[in-house]
């Protein structure tokens, strides 16, 4: 379609900076440090690039569009392409590892591994992540799905905190259960397209068309959604997330739950929709269900911890409830919220994860009861914690408000009681955000914290990009909007669902921007 | 009964001398002639050049024999009067079996990894511990017996794998087993544990033996040949139910089971394996589970295929039982030999997959699958040799700690090999497994690869406690060391890892070779 072959070069950047990194001599940490966040940068200068190219009203399905068949013999291909959904998340793995990169300076220079090894793992992740939301092959899409987990595992198992070990393998053990799930499931979707087409093939809008059976879908969907579920974490696929999440180093967990997780509920949203639809309704009820308890349930758990790291982990699986809420509920509105939310937490969460993070290379400990009134020493640190708590509680003018406005706004309209129980996570947000804000940096000062310095320059240069985007996508959603929104819309008629009619007539304004203004509207209450 | 035994005399007195197309069985011969001429190099070359001469003699005779497969491709005919096959899964095999035995002379040939010499005993005969065994370990004699040994199993393999009547079979077997059993007895360092895995092996592969020739006389009577095609012919003109036919079957299928070394016929495997010279270790694993699987498959299809609703339901069983013992026994394991022992088992179980297939996607599937496993169990097993303190090879999985941070490359090798193993992306195991998977899946064994995919999953847990092992715990004061190989190591575990990563990312060509070779010539 255009000469040069944007995403191959984006998802190969990070790679030759991984190999670069690893033929350093291990003395050279600086330079390692300072090399990983080039290869980081250049990648996202490369999506500025190519997202100012994408044309959202596009009719095509995929834009910059590249394929080479790979495996034949199983109808398998190179192919990759972008929508407005995988550009947004493409664009979360991309402007998320070069901060994380930064904030992570000095994580590893005590570690059981090299400091290049660390860095070097960063970017083979953010290969394996660009390139797995990038992918339109399913086979591809599977590829990257399973090799992430291999830097992960690498990352939390040498160079995270106590019990590494145990969360590492846990990990492990539960994305292998769900990727060999979805394995079987992608072996069955293989024949299944083999006996309709007379060839088998992996290719995503031709699986899309597909006409099968809805015994056969009911069965490989559960193949794929467990995997996702595992993943995402929903509940109750989540136990494994509070431990990865604590046992990492900040810069780990940001990825884990920033983007990684996102690959479940992308998957659902990309490839168990339109792939099954006539499953994806029969199964609609359940996984809402299962949603709307994870929102309550995370939140809830969130509020009782005592461990900063593990509180976070338990807030994002109380959010990731939220996005599945918004998947399944099938609305315009609530996709589009949902798909806006998985960028808007990664921003908060990540913020979350690494503040937490500056105060345990402070303190030594992500313990709640180890820190008071840290505000009065450290009152700009004190000040992001807040503005990063408030986006994570959805505070009206920060992104994750419009984000989880739409989804709920969204899923009222055909599941009201599924959206009234949702809302009460909104409560519980603010009650454990605040509650650990409260605990932790207001009050007296305690005394291991009277000598708690403040941010560094460094560290505000990590934290402050993803604040500001969150409040400048809170005031000005349009522009991402109008990116996701006709990716979605064709979310819609795959799996064939359509809105419910408007109670109240709208006056003139198409769908789009009537989605919009809500959100703005919302924002401006 | 009578009648039958003129009938034999009958065609006995018509009898002519068969066309034995020995250009067919050129790679055979050359290899079965190298055996012996290597047998007389043992005998009249004097001690000190031996080896050297060994040396040459083995790799040029491998190699030879690698370009006469290669050159017989795409011939399709039975060859030798019509007991050994030139098809595409014999000619695919036998390329397979002598590549990964290239690799395994490679490990053996090793001598800078103990300072004392190779992996085998200096004398095999001089009691272990005894006066003459220190003396000839002084004097730096070598057991270059291994190596005519070498070739004669080899040459027993390719007709493994070839062989299309039940006595060739049945000779290719022999051939195989009976220097296997000597070569695992002969280990330099811990000698009485690898006598004890000589003699369990022998008396374990001599009772298969049985079962087999067993299986074969209970088949001749009842199909009246010891014919594969001939076998299929019987059985489908066959009318109801039949003892004879049914107990062949049974026994037959006992005989390579305990080859395959399949759950309930396992047993031999972990001790062999652990109490083998590593380097013979490497050679069996691989090349013996080639062949093992080649015969079992040809003998499965060719002459079973007919059968094939009466044996599945058993080989359904076998398959889950061998994955299952092979994983969850694989899981409470110490010992880094004997963990990849019942992951060979685990590996069995998932190549019956493709045996209970019975397709061509199946074959092709278990061929690719085969060469995968066969290159990364290879690797992993040089990695092994290295890893030692001043007993010798340190096995035990404890003394592995920290590995990743003392010797990154090697470990990092070794990891990839179990990554391999395990079946994640982008190693030649995945694209393996996914193969058999899909052919399973396509022959409406579903429910098995779900079980498989389970066990997958548990297995990949033992992987990774290995790996967590070398990488996310901190080295030992007095662990073991890494030794520095020479050329003959580095070259085996550098192109089984370069093997292990080019079958998973570019597995195409060779997936288009196993698929042109899936067709049995009967």
């Amino acid at each position: 379609m255009q000469s040069f072959s944007w995403l191959t070069s984006i998802i190969l950047v990070p790679l030759v900076g991984a190999v670069v990194l690893m033929l350093l001599p291990a003395a050279k940490t600086e330079l390692a440090k300072r090399l990983a966040l080039f290869f980081s940068a250049v990648p996202l200068l490369m999506v500025i690039a190519m997202a100012l190219q994408f044309d959202a009203d596009s009719t095509a399905e995929f834009q910059f569009v590249e394929s080479y068949s790979w495996i034949p013999t199983f109808g398998i291909s190179y192919q990759v392409g972008v929508d407005g959904i995988s550009l947004i998340l493409i664009a979360l793995s991309v402007i998320l590892v070069p901060l994380v990169i930064l904030a992570a300076w000095n994580d590893a220079d005590d570690a059981i591994g090299s400091v290049k090894g660390y860095f070097a793992l960063f970017l083979v992740l953010e290969t394996f992540m660009i390139g797995v939301f990038a992918a339109t092959d399913v086979f591809l899409f599977y590829v990257f799905f399973e090799a992430m987990l291999i830097p992960v595992y690498f990352l939390i198992g040498r160079y995270g905190g106590p019990g590494r070990q145990y969360a590492a393998v846990k990990f492990l053990i539960y994305s292998l259960v769900g990727g060999l799930l979805m394995l079987v499931a992608l072996i069955g979707l293989y024949v299944a397209s083999a006996n309709e087409l007379g060839e088998g093939t992996f290719d995503f809008t031709t699986l899309t068309n597909l006409n099968m059976d809805p015994g056969t879908q009911k069965l490989l969907f559960l193949g794929f959604f467990i995997a996702f579920a595992i993943k995402a974490p929903l509940f109750p696929f989540h136990t494994w997330l509070p431990d990865a999440a604590s046992a990492s180093t900040p810069g780990t967990a940001v990825l884990l739950v920033g983007v990684l997780d996102k690959v479940g509920t992308f998957g659902m949203l990309k490839l168990c929709l339109p792939i099954f639809p006539a499953a994806s309704a029969f199964y609609a009820p359940v996984i809402i269900a299962l949603s709307v308890i994870g929102i309550v349930y995370g939140a809830l758990l969130a509020v009782g911890q005592t461990d900063l790291k593990r509180l976070i982990a338990y807030t994002s699986i109380s959010h990731f409830g939220f996005i599945g809420l918004g998947i399944f509920a099938m609305t315009t509105q609530a996709q589009s919220g949902s798909t806006l939310y998985m960028l808007t937490h990664g921003f908060s969460t990540g913020a979350l994860f690494l503040i937490v993070g500056f105060l345990m290379t402070r303190r030594g400990s992500s313990l709640v009861k180890d820190y008071g009134g840290v505000y009065r020493v450290a009152p700009v640190l004190a000040g992001l914690f807040l503005i990063a708590g408030l986006s994570s509680l959805a505070l009206p003018g920060m992104a994750s408000f419009i984000s989880e406005f739409l989804v709920l706004v969204g899923s009222f309209e055909k599941y009201t009681v599924a959206a009234v129980i949702a809302t009460t996570g909104i409560v519980f947000a603010a009650l454990y955000i605040l509650l650990m804000y409260q605990r932790t940096m207001t009050g007296p000062v305690i005394d291991s914290c009277k000598k708690l310095p403040d941010i560094r320059g460094r560290e505000a240069v990590a934290v402050i990009p993803m604040l500001v985007l969150l409040v400048a996508i809170g005031f000005y959603p349009k522009p991402v909007l109008d990116v996701i929104n006709p990716a979605v819309d064709r979310v819609m008629v795959q799996v064939g669902a359509t809105d419910p009619p408007p109670t109240v007539q709208p006056a003139s304004e198409s769908n789009a921007e009537g989605s919009e203004a809500t959100g703005e509207g919302g924002a401006g209450q | 009964m009578t009648e039958l035994l003129t009938q034999g005399l009958g065609e006995v007195t018509r009898w002519e001398l068969p066309d034995l197309q020995y250009r067919y069985l050129l790679p055979l011969f050359v290899l079965f002639g190298m055996a012996v001429v290597s047998v007389l190099v043992e005998a009249f070359v004097p001690r000190a050049a031996r080896r050297t001469v060994q040396l040459f003699l083995v790799f040029g005779t491998l190699i030879a024999a690698f370009i006469l497969v290669a050159g017989l491709s795409g011939i399709r005919s039975l060859a030798g009067g019509g007991s050994i096959a030139v098809d595409g899964p014999a000619l695919f095999l036998q390329g397979t079996i002598l590549v990964l035995a290239i690799m395994a002379a490679l490990l053996i040939a090793e001598r800078d990894a103990d300072p004392a010499g190779d992996a085998f005993a200096a004398r095999a005969n001089a009691l272990p511990g005894s006066e003459d065994e220190r003396e000839f370990t002084r004097r730096g004699w070598l057991t270059t017996e291994v190596w005519p040994l070498f070739l004669f199993s080899v040459t027993g393999m390719l007709i493994f794998v070839s062989g299309t009547d039940l006595l060739i079979l049945f000779v290719g077997l022999e051939v195989m087993s009976l220097p296997l059993y000597l070569m695992a007895g002969i280990a330099r360092r811990r000698r009485l544990l690898s006598q004890e895995a000589a003699m369990k092996y022998f008396l374990l592969g001599a009772f298969s033996s049985g079962f087999f020739i067993y299986g074969a006389a209970m088949l001749y009577g009842f199909a009246g040949t010891v014919d594969l095609g001939g076998i299929s012919d019987a059985i489908t003109n066959q009318a109801g139910p039949n003892g004879l036919l049914l107990a062949g079957v049974v026994l037959l299928s006992v005989g390579l089971l305990f080859k395959v070394a399949a759950v309930p016929f396992h047993q031999w495997a972990p001790d062999v394996y652990q109490g083998s010279p590593t380097p013979i270790t490497s050679f069996m694993a691989s090349c013996v589970k080639v062949a093992a699987f080649g015969a079992l498959l040809r003998i499965m299809y060719v002459a079973l295929g007919g059968l094939r609703w009466d044996w599945v339901p058993a080989f359904w069983i076998i398959a889950i039982l061998t994955m299952l013992v092979g994983t969850v026994l694989a899981l409470t394991q110490t010992d880094i030999k004997r963990m990849l022992a019942y992951s060979s088992i685990a590996h069995a179980g998932f190549l019956l997959i493709a045996v209970i297939a019975t397709s061509e996607a199946g074959l092709a599937a278990a061929m690719f699958y085969l060469l995968a496993y066969g290159v990364s169990t290879i690797g992993a097993f040089g990695v092994v040799t290295l890893v030692r303190d001043s007993t010798g090879e340190a096995t035990h999985l404890s003394s592995w700690a920290g590995l990743g941070k003392r010797s990154p490359w090697v470990a990092g090798t070794f990891a990839v090999f179990l990554l391999s193993f395990a079946g994640i992306p982008l190693t030649g195991g995945f694209i393996g497994k996914f193969a058999v998977f899909e052919a399973g899946y396509a022959s409406g064994a579903g429910w098995l690869i779900v079980v498989a995919v389970i066990l997958s999953a548990t297995a990949a847990f033992f992987y990774g406690r290995v790996i967590v092992i070398m990488f996310f715990t901190d080295p030992q004061e007095d662990g073991p060391t890494v030794v520095v190989p020479s050329a003959f190591t580095a070259i085996a575990i550098a192109s089984g890892l370069a093997m292990t990563v080019v079958l998973g990312v570019f597995p195409q060509p060779f997936l288009d070779l196993a698929e042109k070779a899936s067709i049995f010539v009967r």
